[in-house]
């Protein structure tokens, strides 16, 4: 009967985002029955729904494969599911996963263990799927802010913290903002195409006057609302006061999913309607990158809170990142994709110390707070120094790949002189790093209180550590996950 | 330039007549009103000004129009002026769309229900802009009342109208009437018993929305004086008061419309029944021209007896112009909405003085538990009957 | 010609309330002009015969969601606010930038007016669009549509999660 809205294919391609949708209705409902000692099972069901979204998502997987299809599209076009959207999507769910597992003791200590905070997070992933599938204005749009609701929401989930709830305050205004310039770039880019369809844009810009005026306005606010997003230079205010105040663990889960999600949406954006404006958007990604990695490693320099300090460490990373676009070659999409799976894993894996930091009656996101970790839990002091080390890009870590991919692409397409500027933010970056190591190593405890690790910070650490090191010394399946989800840039 | 005729002219002499009418017909409902009370406390209602106080609405209208205008000293004068132009001009703008019969409407446009529910909701803005610009307590909670209660029931009366849209599937007022004849059923009893429940619905949502007793909570005179209105006085008083009993006629209007077959007499397609266009408007009006005339000798005075044998020797008149076949063909419908209107009417004014007021927390609770739920439920029911009827 | 004439009333409606909602002082005052500035979105929706949209635009903008404004603003006391200072020390700066942006995209406009092409107005009225709304949000736009109340649905539950004392 509703064969000529909805076919089953249709249902197939959004059938991870219907699991996960009806996963967390289903947290809400069944957070209602379970006492306040049991509230771990919510995180429990959120797992398994990530599992069964997981499932799905290998399904789809073999049976495009099997019918030798490397793109499926749904609903006329508005959806797409292929190499790029698979991948980010496996880096949704991890990123997720992983902060599930390092939220439950937090939680518990905070006092705020509620089934909406789980639920909010398997909403945001719905989101975060329609940002990676997407091929449609509107709903990239729509899922954009579906995302970003939940994480507001998520920033200020400790009501009674004053920052907390600054956080989330700051970060819904400066989103919403953020979101509102966008949907001006978008609704230009509708005027003056007539398609809300990524291709069909793409398609009418090719056929439209170079040099046309409402083309670049239609541009700079479409990439300054992406920008905002991912929380590059000039557009990155919000994120070190978000960061700082928002819970600790929500803090790793933000600096990592929604940084993907908005990562998948800014190449997709600009990769497929904004690709007949190469030439226009090239310089202005050039200036943006190495302002970014500018602000963001000096910036961090001065810090003394973790959170903060994390926070512009992220916003430098995402210079980095985002050179790989300006390179733009094979080489660069695929070392944005490593980059990306690589920097979930190290930067979840420092968070899941920070969290475990947090213990009663301390909130340990002062640098001074991890003074003599060493001595306290050697055990996380070696990992934390691995996980630093790979987020400065030493070689025997995955964090070295990652950059090692967006230098040589930069180096194909002749960017020396952007290269050498990253190399040298390299050395900064290493600087802020170690101060955390020398904390950690070399001075005493300030506090007595041992470290909080609960069953699932331990699994955390385990899973981050092992990925870390594994994609640094055996590095190639990761190459090829990664080289399949290249998204061809539209001609 | 199309050629000026009376068609072309015909919405415009409606639009002066309705204005110009309006008000009077809402000094009579209000008279009517006071009767009725009356007569349920078993008093006699006005009786001095007029036969049988037939001409207390004129004495009112008079009284209002030369009271002094008091703006009280704190007030936010620009809004306290606005605030009551705002809710009049909506009410009458609402006529605009409302068919009287399929000759007398103004315009036919193709959201006619939308225009109508976008007018009401304008017109909240009157209210909650009133009381807030009073500054003083009674009015800002009246206000607030009047707020938390429009956009709750807005949303009920909106379920109660898509179960209708859904029936007729058009937002035209004209064509919902239509779809009504064609269907041989008043939407009243479509997809029965689901239309009813829609009628309920929109009865009672229409009654919140009108601030009609017992869901009168913004102008509970035991409470807050007279809520929102408490600051008014004079002839803005008086718009409010005219906008109130127009909406009144706007909302039993819309409910005639879209559940009671808008103009067409009972049962539409039964021909043996074609007698009732005739024997309806012309025996009514015979009745009370009858009554009226029986009447006359107990007036004390030779001005009320002069006045009230006038009356009903013009009811008489219009009973033989009923009779006449070229005026019934024309006007039928007309009776036919007027006297659907009236007994709505008559129903709201009977509730009124029959049900104690609702506490607030059992209104908003109606409103949120149990008429949304079932609107929704309804909604969706409908939709499958009519999908499984084809 | 008439057609013109209206739509720069609706365009000076517009306009002329939205700087007045961002210069008055008093919250009530600005939401006023809000509503104003909503409706002559809604007169020029109808401008273009899209006349359910414009139904719709009152409906939800003026009917629901300007009341819940009013609502809120008459709840929260802001005579405290109204007394301060509307814009800190930097307002002439904001203007200088609003004025730059606003240059520019005047001027972008005004030098890529060869590459607007419009279709030629239908003469006479359009046919009651109210279906092909229908049609395309379960058609074109069903997943968008579906999505939004996901979206809607993380609203609520935050909404809820922000505002409860005790969840």
């Amino acid at each position: 009967m509703f064969n000529e809205f909805f076919s089953r294919q249709d249902l197939l391609l959004i059938k991870p985002a219907v699991l996960l949708a009806l996963f967390g209705c289903g947290i809400l409902l069944t957070d209602l029955l379970h006492e306040r000692r049991h509230k771990y099972l919510n995180a429990v069901t959120a797992l398994l729904g990530l599992g069964f979204t997981g499932v799905q998502l290998a399904l789809i997987q073999r049976a495009m494969s099997a019918a030798g299809y490397s793109e499926v599209s749904g609903f006329s076009g508005g959806l797409v599911v292929d190499g790029f959207a698979l991948y980010f999507t496996w880096i949704f769910l991890i990123a997720t996963a992983i902060a599930i597992l390092f939220s439950v003791r937090y939680l518990e200590v905070e006092n705020e263990h509620h089934g909406e905070y789980y639920a909010l997070m398997l909403f945001s992933l719905v989101g975060m799927y329609f940002l990676a599938t997407a091929m449609d204005l509107i709903t990239l749009f729509i899922g954009l802010e579906t995302m970003a609701l939940s994480v507001y929401v998520l920033a200020g989930f400790l009501r009674g913290d004053r920052r907390s709830n600054e956080a989330a305050m700051k970060y819904f205004l400066l989103g919403a903002f953020s979101s509102g310039i966008l949907a001006y770039g978008f609704s230009l880019l509708y005027g003056l195409t007539g398609s809300t369809n990524l291709r069909a844009v793409a398609d009418a810009l090719v056929a439209r006057p170079s040099g046309d005026p409402v083309v670049y306005l239609a541009l700079i606010t479409t990439a300054t609302g992406l920008l905002f997003k991912v929380a590059a230079v000039p557009f990155h205010q919000w994120a070190p006061d978000a960061y700082e105040g928002a819970p600790t663990s929500i803090t790793g889960f933000m600096s990592t999913a929604p940084k993907a999600a908005a990562f998948a949406f800014l190449l997709r954006v600009f990769l497929v309607p904004l690709a007949p404006l190469r030439p226009a958007w090239e310089g202005l990604l050039v200036v943006v990158c190495v302002l970014t990695m500018v602000v963001g490693n000096l910036a961090a320099i001065s810090q003394n809170n973790t959170k903060r300090l994390f926070a512009y460490s992220s916003i430098s990373h995402v210079g980095y990142m985002l050179l790989g676009l300006v390179a733009g070659n094979e080489t660069g999409l695929k070392g944005i994709a490593v980059y990306l799976l690589v920097y979930v894993f190290m930067n979840l894996g420092i968070f899941t110390v920070l969290v475990a930091l947090r213990r009663k009656d301390i909130i340990g996101d002062e640098i001074e707070d991890l003074s003599g970790l060493f001595f306290k839990n050697p055990v996380s002091a070696v990992f934390m120094l691995i996980f630093l080390l790979s987020l400065a890009g030493i070689p025997p870590t995955a964090g070295f790949l990652g950059k090692y991919f967006i230098f040589l692409s930069l180096i194909e397409t002749r960017h020396y002189v952007l290269a050498v500027i990253a190399v040298v933010f390299v050395v900064v970056a290493l600087y802020y790093y170690f101060r955390l190591v020398v904390m950690m190593f070399m001075r005493e405890a300030t506090d007595p209180e041992r470290l909080n690790i609960s069953p699932g910070v331990a699994v955390a650490l385990a899973i981050t550590l092992a990925m870390t090191l594994v994609i640094g010394i055996y590095p190639e399946p990761f190459i090829r996950l990664a080289a399949g989800s290249v998204l061809v840039p539209f001609r | 330039m199309p050629p000026i005729t009376l068609a072309a002219l015909k919405p415009y002499i409606m639009m002066v007549l309705i204005v110009g009418i309006g008000p009077l017909g809402v000094g009579y409902l209000v008279l009517l009103e006071r009767k009725l009370m009356a007569d349920m406390q078993a008093r006699l209602g006005p009786m001095r000004v007029g036969p049988q106080g037939l001409l207390q609405p004129i004495a009112d209208a008079v009284k209002l129009l030369l009271k002094e205008d008091v703006i009280p000293g704190m007030v936010d004068k620009w809004v306290f002026w606005l605030a009551p132009c705002v809710t009049v001009t909506t009410a009458l703008a609402a006529f605009a769309v409302v068919p009287f019969s399929s000759d007398f409407v103004i315009t036919d446009v193709n959201i006619g229900v939308l225009a109508i529910l976008a007018l009401s909701s304008v017109g909240v803005l009157g209210i909650i802009l009133g009381g807030w610009a009073a500054n003083s307590h009674y009015p800002l909670l009246g206000s607030l009342r009047a707020t938390a209660q429009m956009v709750s029931y807005e949303v009920v009366m909106g379920f109660a109208v898509v179960a209708v849209l859904l029936m007729a599937g058009s937002l035209s007022m004209v064509e919902i009437v239509k779809a009504q004849a064609e269907s041989h059923r008043w939407f009243l009893f479509g997809a029965f018993p689901f239309g009813l429940i829609a009628f309920f619905m929109y009865y009672v949502a229409a009654m919140a929305e009108t601030n009609r007793s017992p869901f009168d909570l913004p102008e509970a005179e035991s409470e807050l004086v007279a809520g929102f209105m408490t600051e008014y006085s004079g002839f803005r008083w008086a718009l409010y008061f005219l906008a109130e009993y127009c909406n009144i006629i706007v909302v039993c209007s819309l409910a005639v419309t879209l559940f009671l077959g808008g103009w067409l007499r009972p049962f539409p397609s039964v021909t043996w029944l074609g007698w009732l266009d005739y024997a309806a408007p012309v025996g009514s009006f015979l009745l009370a021209g009858g009554l009226s005339l029986y009447l006359v000798k107990r007036q004390p005075r030779a001005f009320d007896q002069i006045v009230l044998a006038a009356v009903g020797l013009a009811l008489l008149a219009v009973a033989g112009l009923f009779a006449w076949p070229a005026f019934n063909a024309l006007f039928r419908g007309v009776f036919w909405f007027m006297a659907k209107i009236m007994v709505l009417v008559y129903s709201f004014m009977w509730v009124r003085f029959t049900f104690p007021r609702y506490r607030y927390d059992q209104l908003m609770r109606l409103g949120w538990r149990v008429m949304i739920p079932l609107g929704i439920v309804n909604v969706i029911a409908i939709g499958i009957v009519l999908v499984l009827k084809g | 010609m008439l057609d013109q004439f209206f739509f720069y009333i609706f365009a000076s409606v517009i306009l002329l309330g939205g700087l007045l909602t961002i210069t008055r002082r008093s919250a009530v005052h600005s939401a006023i002009f809000l509503i104003a500035t909503l409706l002559g979105i809604a007169g020029l929706f109808l401008h273009l015969q899209a006349e359910f949209l414009a139904g719709v635009q009152v409906i939800l903008y003026v009917g629901g969601i300007m009341v819940l404004f009013l609502f809120v603003i008459m709840l929260v006391n802001l005579d405290q606010a109204a007394r301060q200072r509307q814009f800190n020390r930097q307002w002439w700066l904001a203007l200088l930038a609003a004025a730059a942006v606003c240059g520019e995209a005047l001027y972008g406009l005004y030098r890529g007016r060869g590459a607007f092409t419009f279709p030629g107005a239908v003469p006479g009225n359009m046919p009651p669009n109210t279906q092909a709304v229908g049609n395309a949000l379960y058609q074109n736009y069903m997943l968008p549509f579906e999505v939004a109340s996901i979206m809607l649905l993380v609203a609520m539950v935050g909404a809820v999660v922000m505002a409860k004392k005790r969840l």
